[in-house]
């Protein structure tokens, strides 16, 4: 199926860097075959192109520019951790004054067993919480005490948080933005 | 499940960045020192088996469109029928338990925020469940593409 692209799809005729206008249209498909994928034949691209109604040259060239412009911010082998043994994933939520959420948030940032990391707003009463971090680790004794040096190096002994261990994956995938599912 | 040393060798290697050439199994396959054909075996096999679960991009959420992180408290005998009713919505990408009051906890996507409240609107009323609905404010560091830690792995 198809998403009814945005209005502006029907007008606007990007200008991709090295190839110059390429059909709207075209990209809003890539964007959907993207999403399920690169085919895994010796000429992914050239497959894409098919499938889209772009050339070879416009679907490689638009990959590049979207690395550039941020909007794919990373293109290679997506991994599901938790086939590998990836399965004591925890999230970690604190509640932190709001003049220092920023600040703490940076710093949470760096630890290297920090995999994710960002402010999302509290749901008061239910849900005090405005600090997020992600530790994905193999046994839940290993994350539990890389928390406990997380929370001693940063002085978080007095901040509230909770530590909400995953049990189960019902459902692990990248995003369907453009596609339908 | 554990993968031998080529297998290793290109997660390391590729988890961030595919060459973006005409035959870009070909390139990896040169640093590899395999041939291509293997190269795409081996992808197709480690996409079969769930370890990868796609080669290709990560879009940037919140350039790519709308989505946001939503729990629900459900009843504990319940959980697996509210977590299926949740991935019957569309946009669901993301679906775990954990463990908390808020016992649910996916994320879900759409073209746009007007799509995406629609959504999660249209779901909340099915679920009869209050949603906690947590939109990112500011990300400091969101990269699921880090080193595999293949030792402390079963």
């Amino acid at each position: 199926m198809t998403a009814s692209p945005s209005p502006e799809y029907l007008t606007v005729v990007p200008e991709v860097a090295g190839v110059g206008p390429v059909s709207a249209w075209g990209l809003l498909r890539l964007r959907q075959q993207l999403e399920r994928g690169l085919p895994l034949t010796p000429r992914p691209y050239q497959a894409l192109a098919e499938l889209t109604g772009l050339s070879e040259q416009e679907v490689m060239a638009a990959i590049r520019q979207w690395q550039d412009q941020g909007l794919i911010k990373r293109f290679g082998l997506v991994v599901r951790h938790r086939t590998l043994g990836y399965t004591a994933n925890a999230m970690v939520v604190w509640d932190i004054p709001d003049d220092q959420v920023q600040n703490l948030g940076r710093t949470l940032a760096r630890a290297p067993f920090v995999t994710l990391c960002y402010q999302r707003p509290r749901r008061l009463p239910d849900w005090p919480y405005n600090l997020f971090c992600m530790i994905h680790g193999v046994d839940r004794q290993r994350v539990l005490s890389q928390l406990a040096t997380l929370i001693a190096d940063q002085g978080l002994e007095q901040t509230p948080h909770a530590v909400l261990f995953s049990t189960k994956a019902y459902r692990q995938r990248g995003g369907c933005y453009v596609s339908h599912d | 499940m554990r993968l031998d040393t080529t297998d290793r060798q290109l997660i390391n290697l590729f988890q961030r960045e595919l060459p973006v050439c005409e035959r870009p199994y070909e390139a990896m396959s040169r640093q590899l020192g395999i041939a291509e054909e293997e190269v795409i075996e081996r992808l197709q096999l480690l996409q079969d088996s769930h370890v990868l679960s796609r080669v290709g991009p990560v879009f940037e959420h919140s350039r790519a469109g709308a989505s946001l992180l939503a729990a629900v408290a459900a009843p504990d005998e319940q959980l697996d029928i509210v977590a299926a009713r949740v991935n019957r919505a569309p946009g669901v990408n993301h679906n775990y338990a954990r463990e908390h009051t808020y016992n649910l906890w996916f994320v879900m996507t759409a073209p746009d925020e007007d799509t995406l409240e629609e959504r999660l609107d249209e779901l909340e009323h099915q679920l009869r469940l209050p949603m906690l609905r947590l939109p990112m404010v500011e990300a400091h560091h969101i990269d699921l593409g880090f080193d595999i830690d293949w030792e402390a792995l079963p």
